[in-house]
């Protein structure tokens, strides 16, 4: 490359790297870092004494190993969730309603993500409550729990699945799916077949907005798990409870490699140039 | 074409996924004007009288204030930061690109926790700074960075070099293509970039909770330290109806200066 | 340019570690005996601002009732503006004190010796507070509040924790802490507990009655197979529990909406759900007795506005409004001269205020330690142990 074009280059990269470098990754591995101190015992004060035992008991102990599980199962179900109920609709959105309701549709879509998160959850709060309107209407709410966390979860993170699948299936050229049709493909086989390849890194995604976000959250569990646990509560607990941040980072490290490991099989399907 | 039988079934699907959208949303304006302060169902009253003591709520302005200070700094930064590698990645082409994107999205693909911990770790025990609103704003402009670097790529590649080549044979330098060729046509781009990046950090309490220092509240820190108080659960109904209405604006906005709804990257 | 990132990474890491290395301030002490940190010696004028970290109800400010302040007043009196921070419970009041960023805090006693070993908190000159003098003596000189003979703060009231339940479904008026226990699955999935490894002392108190064969005297000093019995317990009625609660605004949506109908509870929060009347619920302090707490203001070893806490510390034990807040609230306060301002004549009656006796007989909460804290012997569970136990409860 021509030197001023490397100039150039260098001036357009360095600020954006050096923040994230420094700020981010920098901070990341503060957190790592002291993943191998330990606490004092009776204070709770963190003392730089170099031990693996934090990481050991991270990985071992049974409660954080039950923890761990339930909460994969829990992002892994409510990432199902959201792609069976963002499919259809932004196949809706793309190929069937007309340029006015598509933008219409946009806006109703991506509306709910500005009413504050909280508020969201506390209102499902309120439509499970053994008082409330699911109970007057249904005389059933399933309470406080698993199912209302995964419900919520599910319901938070619903627009963040919707956004990135509409875009993969309006770029699906009209053509294609004529062409599949006039060649006598059921609709079913024309979605299976010619469109799911199509769409699938837009899902893969929304998939990480929905995995992610379900793995690292503690406050909508507060709000209607009921008493469940899931991994952000324990290691906010360890942290704030327990005052030992020592553990807490340790405990961080699951949902961090978890997240790399995922958004590196993402990579390949192409999904990061759609996020 | 799709079928009759399958357009009729989408449709169907679409209105029940709107409902499932938005029957929280009405519950939670409906009890903005419930008088039963325990929100029982079905509402036991009409009232305007939360309306009226939420306008009132110094502690809301007070928060609302911050918020829309934090978003406006983290917004600000992030359009800078990522017009610059949106553009380094599109229109270079140089060994480790890739890692260039991949580091560009994982501030927020990583669970806020752990990015609140590593940032609150950093502030206070590596570098011994105070936290305060300077803190919640680096750590919001870290994460909305990829917003306005998706937004920009998506358009720059879409837009692609020729009319830059072509203002560049005429004659211009760079600096008059940026201004005067691309970056009009980027304007779209950078608004709705802008505008979601200020949405997401307007809403974040996670990161928030640890970068803030025990003086700073913004609205969601405020909206959870109210959210069960029976006092002010109401008032949040308030505040919290009343942003989602205000907010059919700027998204209406980010809609029709983003162009293309397809290419609007959350 | 992957080289360029990678270095960065590298560079990143390196000075981290050489932050992380370097810069060793220590504060882990081993307990042996507190830091040595200088007292106030005299109080000037007010630095113009004051941040607390307060349980909920002790620093009002008309915010929640706009008929009770006592903030307001100060702030006016004072012109130290105030900020409060409510802490959920103790490790949440001293994860924030130890930040450095408060000027005190009202510590329960499994907070105050943490905080006093760690250095977050300074030695008290109780001549610079006047209101002192006519405080309960009982409350003076305590294990939880002083160290050889040098306070550490000042006494600010103390209480039980009680057990409350919903008179419409609850039918039977407990009287025993049975009720939320074995007697829990009753009211199965609608019974609360406080949400901290501190409530494993109530389970403890509990089995000291109930179960005298494992030879339980004092909930707070543990040997490892009492704290599994506890632990045991506990794990049992987690089957029974619909939520836990720290934020006391949770636990009174929580009766008022019908999601909890029993469990323990504060004072406070039956008040509050009594005024707000839409449940019915009535409070008891069990036949086996109960743990509680008995509070203590005090300022931290890095306060800036040091003059601003000592004239709060004085204005919240001065009688009116130790009062005041012990009304509130629904606990005995310190001040001994706060009896003749209450508004219910025989309020200090009903709580006990004065009496050295009854205050002697709740098992105030206290930080477990390896040795004893009723000096048994040096085989005691501690906190940190309770933590993870509480953790595996949780599940």
């Amino acid at each position: 490359m021509r030197l001023r074009r490397r100039m150039a280059l260098a001036f357009l990269l360095v600020p954006p790297m050096a923040w994230l470098v420094l700020a981010y990754l920098g901070s990341l591995a503060v957190l790592l870092v002291s993943a191998f101190w330990s606490t004092n015992s009776f204070t709770g004060a963190v003392v730089h004494k170099f031990t693996t035992h934090n990481i050991v008991q991270a990985f071992t102990e049974t409660v954080f190993r039950v923890t761990t599980l339930r909460t994969l199962g829990v992002a892994l179900l409510v990432t199902a969730i959201c792609i069976v109920l963002a499919v259809p609709l932004a196949l809706y959105m793309a190929k069937v309603a007309s340029p006015r309701m598509r933008l219409l549709l946009v806006i109703a879509v991506t509306t709910p993500l500005w009413a504050s998160y909280l508020v969201k959850a506390y209102a499902w709060r309120m439509l499970l409550s053994p008082e409330g309107p699911l109970a007057w209407a249904g005389g059933y709410t399933p309470g406080y729990g698993l199912t209302a966390t995964v419900i919520t979860l599910a319901y938070l993170w619903l627009p963040y699945m919707i956004i990135p699948v509409f875009a993969a299936f309006d770029r699906v050229p009209d053509s294609l799916i004529d062409a599949s049709s006039d060649l006598g493909a059921s609709d079913l086989s024309t979605l299976r077949m010619v469109m799911a390849p199509l769409i699938f890194p837009g899902i893969a995604a929304g998939s990480i907005f929905t995995f992610s976000l379900s793995l690292g959250d503690y406050i909508a569990v507060t709000i209607v798990g009921g008493k469940t646990q899931l991994l952000g509560n324990v290691i906010y607990g360890q942290l704030v409870t327990a005052n030992n941040q020592p553990l807490a980072a340790a405990l961080s490290i699951i949902p961090l490699a978890a997240i790399i490991l995922y958004l590196l099989a993402m990579r390949r399907t192409g999904a990061l140039e759609n996020v | 074409m799709l079928s009759g039988g399958a357009r009729r079934a989408v449709r169907a699907w679409t209105v029940l996924i709107l409902l499932f959208l938005y029957v929280p949303l009405a519950l939670v304006l409906v009890n903005a004007f419930n008088s039963s302060r325990t929100f029982a169902f079905p509402p036991s009253g009409f009232t305007t009288q939360w309306w009226v003591v939420a306008w009132h709520s110094e502690g809301m302005w007070k928060s609302l204030a911050n918020s829309v200070t934090v978003g406006l700094g983290a917004t600000a930064i992030a359009l800078v930061l990522g017009t610059m590698a949106a553009f380094a990645v599109q229109r270079y082409r140089f060994f480790g690109r890739e890692v260039v994107s991949f580091l560009v999205v994982l501030p927020i693909t990583l669970p806020g926790i752990v990015t609140g911990i590593a940032l609150n770790a950093t502030f206070t025990s590596a570098l011994g700074v105070t936290l305060g609103l300077a803190t919640v704003i680096v750590g919001h402009a870290t994460f909305c960075v990829v917003i306005v670097f998706n937004n920009t790529q998506a358009r720059l590649r879409r837009l692609g070099t020729s009319l830059e080549d072509a203002s560049a044979d005429l004659g211009a330098s760079p600096w008059q293509t940026f201004r005067y060729v691309t970056f009009p046509m980027m304007r779209g781009a950078l608004v709705a970039g802008a505008i979601l990046a200020f949405a997401l950090s307007f809403d974040e309490i996670v990161v928030t909770t640890f970068t803030a220092g025990p003086t700073v509240q913004t609205l969601p820190i405020w909206i959870f330290g109210n959210l069960f108080r029976p006092n002010q659960a109401p008032v949040i109904n308030v505040v919290a109806a009343a942003l989602t209405l205000v907010a059919i604006i700027p998204v209406w906005l980010a809609q029709r200066f983003g162009g293309d709804p397809a290419t609007t990257r959350v | 340019m992957k080289a360029a990132v990678r270095m960065g990474l590298v560079l990143g890491a390196c000075a981290a570690l050489i932050v992380a290395c370097s810069g060793s301030e220590d504060s882990g002490n081993t307990g042996e005996s507190p830091p040595k940190l200088e007292k106030l010696s005299s109080v000037g004028d007010g630095e113009g601002e004051l941040n607390l970290i307060a349980w909920a109800g002790y620093a009002e400010d008309g915010s929640n009732d706009k008929t009770v302040d006592w903030v307001t007043p100060f702030e006016k009196q004072t012109g130290c503006q105030v900020n409060v921070k409510l802490g959920n419970t103790s490790d949440e009041m001293v994860q924030l004190m130890r930040s450095g960023q408060y000027d005190g805090v009202s510590a329960s006693g499994d907070a105050t010796l943490r905080l006093i070993y760690a250095g977050d908190v300074s030695p008290v000159n109780t001549d610079l507070v006047p209101s002192y003098a006519t405080i309960s003596e009982f409350l003076k000189d305590k294990s939880w509040n002083s160290v050889d003979g040098q306070m550490y703060g000042i006494p600010h009231g103390w209480g039980a924790n009680l057990l409350m339940y919903n008179l419409d479904v609850v039918r039977d008026a407990p009287n025993s802490w049975s009720a939320v226990f074995e007697g829990g699955d009753k009211y199965k999935g609608k019974v609360t507990a406080y949400d901290s490894p501190i409530y494993i002392a109530d389970a403890a108190l509990y089995l000291m009655k109930s179960k005298p064969e494992l030879g339980i005297k004092d909930p707070y000093s543990l040997t490892s197979e009492q704290l599994d019995a506890a632990v045991e317990l506990l794990k049992k009625q987690r089957e029974n529990i619909g939520e836990y609660w720290a934020d006391y605004t949770k636990a009174v949506q929580a009766f008022e909406s019908g999601t909890s109908v029993i469990g323990t509870t504060w004072q406070v929060i039956a008040n509050l759900i009594g005024t707000d009347n839409k449940v019915q619920v009535n409070t008891v302090l069990p036949k086996e007795g109960a743990t509680g707490w008995s509070d203590t203001w005090m300022i931290s070893s890095k306060s800036a506005h040091p003059n601003c806490m000592y004239k709060w510390m004085d204005w919240i034990t001065s009688p009116k409004i130790n009062a005041q807040v012990a009304e509130y609230f629904g606990e005995a306060p310190a001040q001994t001269k706060a009896c003749e301002f209450t508004t219910e004549k025989d309020f200090c009656d009903i709580f006990h205020a004065t009496d050295a006796d009854y205050a002697a007989q709740i098992h105030y909460w206290t930080t477990p330690q390896k040795n004893c804290v009723d000096g048994s012997g040096d085989n005691c569970t501690t906190y940190d142990e309770w933590v993870t136990k509480w953790q595996q409860i949780k599940g």
